[in-house]
């Protein structure tokens, strides 16, 4: 018993001296940078490491699953099932050409066999359909080390077990703790250097500050995740008085966006620690803040957001127009509000690599706390973002039109599928518009000829 | 660890099920990876509802008959045995299959099932036989009339695949036609032998069948 007292007295000194250490290297090398907006380059190094260490993965366990005479389950993004691109009319022609004899010259009424199309779209949209796949996180092709994406577990050796507990170990024990302290850190230095800013007069020198103070605590979360982002045509960064769109595939777009920009954010009040944050900012700099009573009252919002691009000397505003999270292999329905204000908007298109941390934020699923946990022991967030070239809405489209026109250019430059399909259906029923479209398309090609003829 | 899709069906169900079907290893595991994305509430079976929230199902003219092919009589749920037997109908025929043992049960995506299918589709009352009530609405039908294109409220076949846009007296003519063209027995329905006849030339094979990618 005696001889541990100089042992406690050593484990006390070793503690304080390696926290000591941890501090200095974390000021040195993660917040110092951020504050400047320099890198190191560590963690392009990390990223490097870890892909090596994947690749190596996947294999071990394509040789355990051959040992045993099975496939590897391997996910298909692309879908699992041949579908035609052909409509209604052409497949049912088809149908019927097949099936009569007798020469067409008009379309006859109907057919027996025109049930055929509906029953293997229906069967088609069974087995695979283009929307709900959006709205859970996407597969990915080769393991990275994270049980939660593993679907091949009865293929793991010893070696691979050993690898992915220590993959854990370090996850959970080195950089959870790293991140969090990064995260406080970051947080609060934005809450406090906000309000403070807030105390001085409005003038150029409360704008420098305000943009500055910003940035160096995004940036210091952008670290918090350990992110890694590549920033493309940086030329085209949205300026004063515009609106800037991006698909939406977490809250952490946010953060990506605003550690390379000065952005005005549009969004709803929240309580809590949101809230604090949303108070602090607003005093330093004029974001658009709602409240949940005035988000339903969709002219209140266009209204004040028109006054806000009005005024060219604002920031631009940052708005994803999706309204809601979507998995990252598809842009789904842009809401025309922001697209009938006119201002100029500027395009981007965030990718995340899923092969070291899905960044998608399945809201039905995790709650806010559990995706930063999950967000914070993943791997690395990687992304791209490319800043496309201004738009604005032409004479002869619509609002409509022109946000088709921008998801379309921001689905193409992020290699995302272009869907018309509304990110409001994770929640909601389709609407009945839809069906009676069909049914309409259907009418016509049984009655079109009678209608011709009644009318003459 | 993960406790992903494919490593919940157990070997053997699998075996069952690729003999019943006809499907390949890989192909059931991957629908079998669809059906628990469906299957919200992670209790082994699907509900009418699960289907539902497929929008694209969901606008389908004839979504809900399709639906309803999958749960047997007066069931309400549907677990994945059931899921793949109907899926199976649609698998397509392989040149190899035409030449198999006639004295096996007959494969669930033969001509001749895909046909019955098809036929029970139309066939509301399940009584083998397709008649005018079936294909749209009877006289003794009692519903609020409203304006001529209002009545969408009984979900008879031919309405379901028209919607407001026809007239009841066109559409009724329709399927008078239809019938009669059909009809050799003389009853004023369509029984499945008759079915077949009127669909001897179409090519059921390649139109009520799904190519895997894969």
């Amino acid at each position: 018993m005696f001889l541990l007292l100089p042992f406690d007295n050593l484990i006390v000194s070793l503690l304080g001296i390696s926290l000591t250490v941890l501090f200095t290297l974390l000021l040195v090398f993660i917040i110092v940078p951020a504050i400047f907006g320099v890198s190191f380059g560590i963690r392009k190094l990390y990223m490097k490491t870890l892909l090596k260490i994947f690749a190596w993965a996947t294999l071990r366990m394509e040789r355990g699953a051959k040992e045993n005479h099975h496939q590897l389950y391997k996910p298909y993004t692309n879908g699992i099932i041949a579908k035609d691109p052909t409509s209604l009319e052409e497949e049912i022609k088809e149908i019927r050409r097949s099936g009569s004899s007798k020469a067409l010259d008009n379309t006859p009424e109907f057919e027996l066999s025109d049930i055929f199309y509906f029953c293997r779209k229906g069967m088609e949209t069974i087995m695979d359909d283009e929307v709900t796949k959006r709205f859970s996180a996407e597969e990915l092709e080769s393991w990275n080390l994270l049980s939660r994406t593993n679907y091949n577990f009865h293929y793991i050796s010893l070696r691979l077990t050993v690898l992915w507990g220590l993959g854990v170990l370090i996850r959970y024990c080195f950089l959870l703790p790293l991140r969090i302290a990064l995260a406080f850190t970051g947080i609060s230095l934005l809450v406090v250097g906000t309000t403070m800013v807030g105390y001085l007069p409005n003038g150029r020198f409360k704008e420098f500050l305000s943009k500055h103070v910003h940035l160096m605590c995004y940036r210091i979360c952008v670290r918090a995740l350990t992110a890694i982002i590549t920033y493309h045509d940086r030329k085209n960064r949205p300026r004063d008085g515009g609106i800037c769109v991006a698909n939406h595939t977490s809250p952490i777009d946010v953060i990506i966006l605003a550690s390379d920009g000065y952005y005005a954010m549009v969004g709803q009040v929240h309580g809590g620690l949101m809230g604090v944050i949303q108070r602090a900012m607003v005093k330093a700099c004029p974001h658009v803040w709602f409240e949940r009573s005035e988000v339903k009252d969709r002219h209140l919002v266009a209204r004040r957001l028109t006054e806000h691009v009005q005024d060219k000397s604002k920031l631009p505003i940052l708005i994803f127009p999706e309204g809601t999270c979507i998995n990252n292999t598809s842009v789904m329905m842009f809401k025309k509000g922001s697209f009938e204000i006119g201002a100029t908007v500027y395009p981007v298109a965030i990718k995340y690599d899923p092969q070291f941390g899905d960044a998608f934020y399945n809201s039905s699923k995790y709650g806010m706390m559990t995706y930063l946990l999950r967000m914070m022991t993943s791997w690395a967030i990687v992304c791209s973002v490319w800043y496309l070239p201004p738009m604005t809405r032409q004479a002869e489209e619509d609002a409509v039109q022109f946000a088709n026109r921008v998801k379309s250019a921001i689905a193409r430059q992020g290699g995302l599928v272009d869907l018309l399909w509304d990110g409001g259906l994770k929640r909601e029923k389709v609407k009945d518009t839809f069906k009676e479209e069909q049914q309409k398309l259907y009418s016509k090609m049984i009655v079109g000829n009678h209608e011709d003829r009644s009318r003459s | 660890m993960g406790s992903r899709a494919s490593t919940l069906l157990r070997d053997e169900e699998l075996e069952e099920i690729k003999k019943e079907t006809g499907f390949s290893h890989s192909q059931i595991t991957r629908l079998y990876s669809r059906f628990t994305s469906l299957d919200k509430g992670e209790n082994g079976t699907l509900s009418r509802e699960d289907f539902q929230r497929i929008p694209e199902l969901a606008i389908n003219p004839l979504g809900d008959r399709i639906i309803n092919a999958f749960f047997p009589e007066g069931e309400d749920q549907v677990n994945f045995r059931g899921f793949m037997r109907t899926l199976a109908h649609f698998r397509p025929i392989e040149d190899n299959e035409k030449s198999k043992d006639v004295n096996g049960p007959e494969p669930l995506n033969s001509r001749s099932n895909k046909l019955h299918f098809a036929f029970r589709l139309y066939d509301l009352d399940k009584d083998d036989k397709i008649s005018r009530d079936e294909l749209l609405q009877g006289k003794a039908q009692l519903l609020p009339v409203e304006d001529r294109g209002g009545r969408l409220g009984q979900c008879k076949v031919l309405r379901m695949m028209v919607g407001v846009n026809i007239s009841d007296e066109q559409l009724g003519s329709i399927a008078d036609r239809t019938i009669q063209e059909a009809d050799q027995d003389g009853d004023s329905a369509i029984s499945f032998t008759e079915f077949v006849k009127v669909l001897e030339k179409v090519d059921v094979e390649q139109k009520m069948s799904i190519r895997f990618l894969h």
